[in-house]
């Protein structure tokens, strides 16, 4: 799986963890918001890529083109200088639409810093 | 100091010591009017989140709105207040064209004590047929909003 040239920007990278991706974001200057903290932007931004990664993980090379319809972001806590790791779990796949829920973390995924709900149209080729 | 959102944006995005991921990705003031503000996402290759289609991902658009509401609620309140987004709401309504610049426009709904409501679009011409519609809510971290009349 190879990510969008918007993800080398943000400095991610993608490891298999248990057979399913996380995407992993070191701390920068490039992510930073107001000092010392992640900006919101940037945490949405890796959120999204994880869940783009979750779908091309269940999708397992099938061919389709994957569009964002809508998607809510949820902060729940300042992303400090740290590592952060996001991972997308489908809720569902359908024929045409998905819904992934993905969570990004520092230090413990038990304790999330912010969590997105997204919706995406799925255009599988063929169909 | 006197409030003026052109200053605090240029100083939020545009100076290199102070911009961290907005300054990245090339965001800058646009516009302003009594009660909105506008931040401009120029097009990049590095901001390309779909390759066959060469349109940009939704992360700089999602941060992008993130700045332009936060600063509509500054400008509501003609201050800068330190405030966290509790959550925000994209709906993506059609793509955003290939190689064109992109402007985020916010506008603060109402202020609480505590919370801030806001709403905004993205655009990329023409403010009648945007790209995207945002609705994101803040907390002010150091306690309360100053209050504002109306």
């Amino acid at each position: 799986m190879s990510l969008p040239p918007y993800a080398r920007l943000l400095g991610v990278t993608l490891e298999l963890v248990d057979d399913l991706p996380q995407i992993v974001m070191p701390f920068g200057q490039h992510v930073v918001g107001r000092p010392g903290f992640l900006q919101g932007g940037a945490i949405a931004g890796l959120l999204e890529v994880a869940s783009v990664a979750a779908l091309r993980h269940a999708l397992a090379g099938e061919t389709a083109r994957i569009k964002p319809i809508n998607g809510t972001v949820d902060f729940m806590r300042g992303g400090r200088d740290h590592v952060t790791r996001a991972a997308g779990e489908i809720t569902r796949l359908g024929a045409r639409v998905a819904t992934v829920t993905a969570i990004a973390w520092q230090d413990d995924r038990a304790r999330p810093i912010a969590s997105a709900r997204m919706n995406y149209l799925i255009e599988r080729a063929g169909r | 100091m006197d409030w003026d959102p052109t200053t605090i944006t240029r100083y939020l995005l545009e100076t290199p010591s102070v911009a961290g991921h907005g300054g990245r990705l090339g965001q800058h003031y646009h516009a302003h009017g009594d009660d909105w503000v506008e931040v401009a996402q120029p097009w990049h290759a590095d901001l390309v989140g779909d390759e066959d289609s060469g349109l940009i991902a939704s992360g700089p658009i999602i941060a992008l709105m993130d700045i332009a509401t936060s600063l509509a609620v500054w400008h509501r309140v003609r201050s800068f207040v330190a405030h966290a987004t509790l959550d925000l709401r994209i709906d993506y309504l059609r793509p955003a064209r290939p190689h064109q610049i992109v402007i985020g426009r916010g506008e603060c709904l109402r202020i609480t004590r505590s919370i801030a409501f806001t709403r905004g679009i993205a655009h990329d011409g023409d403010p009648d047929d945007p790209v995207a519609h945002v609705a994101a809510t803040f907390m002010a971290t150091a306690g309360h909003y100053p209050r504002v009349g109306a």
